[in-house]
């Protein structure tokens, strides 16, 4: 009886702590479509005219105001908009006349691929390179891995690129230049998961999967730097408060070797935390491609920003502002939620 | 007056002695952190190049000298020509000022902002309380960047537009530090005191609760300098910020975007001058939270 009480009780609490959670991220949300549609309708100072141009007679301005929902309440207006996102409707490009929402689904998979390969390097790199600055703390390894974690923080995306494409590109001629695929391997792989290196894998096509690979790998592995510096400056400072703990003491006072005590003891503790970093920098890297993208002319949703961007194209400005920001808030509360399930003593 | 033993004085008698003494403390400090002073004189040299741009170009910013274009570096022209036949180094010593007006600019009109929201949000709580953290949060839950770029493109290309727009994405972080901190201090007794004693909520928050957030919002906001600056850079280099021939370091990049291959210099050289200057005010920031904040040190 008292058994069943308990499960019943933890069961509701459970519930109830879904329905917060669900509240929460819905509310944010909300908030997110509130910032895109205050920044779209609300702070450019006319936006139909910046939709019929200066030439355009009164007839036609105030056509395009009505056609636009401009003449209703502001409340009105939002409530629509955020009815219209809610069935995937973000309005037409001015530049490609296609829906906003199609082209983003069309885009989205390559700035994944390349986000996941950056993770994968910032991961594979970063861990080891923190866990390695702990255990030498103050020693010269641990000073040249700071120094490279702070010149993480101070490189321009931008710059990198360029200067990446100089060197491996047109300098050595190690890898692919700018864009997905060479032109005349262009569209021939069918389209299953939207990752080309996938695809051609899935197709058996080794030319363009290649192809595809010497492409990806510098833009990748520049995104990749970015996370693997605050990876790294993440994993040693949890290492230190680790390292720095009695148990750990008591480990080599045992006489267990030192790389055990690093790798199994040490390490063991942080992996829980470790995954809301990984969480956030793989959310960052979609930051950072922003950048990437328009320098390598990787046909993702970056350079669909920028490129809208040149065309004062706001519905896909927005749009593409508006699934960053959704894909960044649910990487986020993901991460939040790994770590409670997780982690035993947030509970 | 001004002895080693009144500035270390363990009960200082007057709130000026007190933080004469606090200052004098971080400046035995600071000079033995080695990546502190490097900030240091980073930073200095960004000041004074900025200040005394026209002593040390060796030709002013702008102009257009076809017949020396694309040139490579050399004795004359240090980093080279651009495509303009513009010397490259006088545009990077001139693009100091521009960096540090971003800068000062962004610090000066996000932190108090910040600070402000934060310190009433954290002081008076309940509703309040929610509503300001609700938008810091949703502003929050946006990758920087892309918050700017938008902003960005919503207010239209230029470099005030560019400041605002940096600002608007920056606040966020600092009223968050601004709260956390006021929560610690709201409940301490000498709030109670001044409160029993009368003192306004206005007095009490700008006189007893704000002095104590700042010293954690010198070193975020100093760490938050290298982003400030890359931002702008980049929103220089996509053409949202400062235009041509405004010598901002991100829209020389972009300016030499298309010699890359083949006269590199062009595009590279603004770069060192973005990556020095951040490393800078890394250094500085680091250096300072182990100097200020001594429970980090040695850490992160």
């Amino acid at each position: 009886m008292i058994a069943r009480d308990i499960r019943h009780s933890a069961f509701a609490g459970t519930l109830v702590a879904l329905a917060r959670f669900v509240i929460v991220v819905a509310l944010t949300f909300l908030g997110l479509l509130a910032l895109t549609f205050f920044i779209g309708r609300v702070i450019p100072i006319d936006p139909v005219l910046a939709v019929v141009g200066d030439r355009a007679t009164n007839e036609q301005y105030e056509v395009a105001r009505v056609a636009m929902g401009l003449d209703r309440h502001v409340v009105v207006q939002f409530a629509s908009y955020v009815l219209d996102v809610l069935r995937f409707d973000l309005g037409m490009s001015v530049s490609t006349n296609r829906p906003v929402a199609e082209d983003l689904a069309r885009v989205f998979p390559a700035t994944l691929e390349m986000a996941t390969i950056g993770i994968l390097i910032g991961v594979g790199l970063g861990i080891p390179a923190g866990v390695l600055a702990a255990a030498h703390q103050g020693r010269w390894v641990d000073q040249v891995i700071r120094v490279f974690a702070l010149l993480g923080y101070s490189v321009p995306a931008f710059w990198l690129g360029l200067v990446g494409l100089a060197i491996f590109y047109a300098g050595l001629g190690w890898v692919s230049g700018p864009g997905r695929v060479e032109i005349f391997y262009d569209g021939i792989t069918p389209v299953v998961t939207g990752l080309l290196t996938v695809d051609s894998l899935l197709d058996g096509d080794w030319t363009v999967f290649k192809s595809a690979l010497s492409h990806i790998i510098l833009p990748a592995t520049i995104l990749g730097v970015f996370s693997l510096a605050y990876i790294a400056r993440m994993t040693r400072s949890f290492m230190l408060d680790q390292l720095s703990q009695e148990y750990i003491t008591t480990a080599r006072v045992k006489g267990v070797p030192g790389w055990r005590v690093i790798w199994v003891h040490g390490f063991g503790a942080i992996r829980v935390p470790l995954i809301t970093v990984i969480g956030l920098s793989y959310a960052g890297l979609l930051e950072g491609s922003v950048m990437i993208e328009t320098v390598f002319s990787w046909p993702g949703i970056g350079n669909y920003l920028t490129t809208a961007l040149f065309n004062a194209d706001m519905n896909a400005v927005l749009g593409a502002t508006l699934v960053i920001g959704a894909v960044f808030i649910m990487i986020n509360k993901i991460s939040d939620v790994l770590y409670r399930i997780l982690d035993p003593r947030s509970r | 007056m001004l002895t080693r033993e009144w500035l270390l004085d363990d009960s200082p008698a007057s709130r000026g002695q007190a933080a004469a003494g606090r200052a004098y403390r971080v400046s035995l400090d600071l000079p033995r952190n080695p990546l502190a002073v490097a900030g240091i004189v980073i930073i200095s040299i960004l000041i004074l190049t900025a200040i005394f741009a026209p002593l040390i170009a060796l030709e002013g910013p702008h102009g257009q000298y076809l017949e020396r274009r694309l040139l490579p570096p050399s004795g004359d022209h240090w980093m080279g020509t651009d495509q303009l036949g513009r010397d490259i180094f006088s545009r990077v010593v001139y693009g100091a000022r521009i960096t540090l007006m971003i800068v000062a600019l962004v610090a000066v009109i996000s932190a108090p902002v910040g600070l402000l929201i934060g310190a009433v949000s954290g002081y008076f709580g309940g509703w309040v309380d929610s509503v300001l953290m609700g938008v810091t949060d949703v502003f929050l839950s946006m990758p920087k960047l892309v918050l700017a770029l938008a902003f960005a493109a919503a207010l239209g290309p230029g470099i005030e537009n560019a400041i605002i727009a940096i600002a608007i994405t920056t606040w966020p972080a600092y009223a968050r530090i601004a709260r956390a901190e006021t929560l610690t201090i709201r409940n301490s007794e000498f709030v109670a005191a001044a409160r029993l004693l009368g003192a306004s909520h206005t007095r009490i928050i700008t006189r007893h609760v704000l002095p104590l957030c700042t010293s954690s919002m010198i070193i975020r906001v100093t760490l938050d300098m290298a982003g400030i600056i890359l931002t702008a850079a980049g929103l220089g280099f996509l053409g949202l910020g400062a235009q041509p021939p405004s010598p901002e370091w991100g829209a020389m990049i972009s300016g030499g975007r298309s010699y890359i291959f083949d006269q590199w210099w062009v595009a590279t050289m603004p770069g060192f001058a973005i990556i020095l200057v951040s490393l800078g005010f890394c250094f500085l920031g680091d250096g300072l939270r182990d100097v200020l904040d001594p429970k980090s040190e040695g850490k992160s």
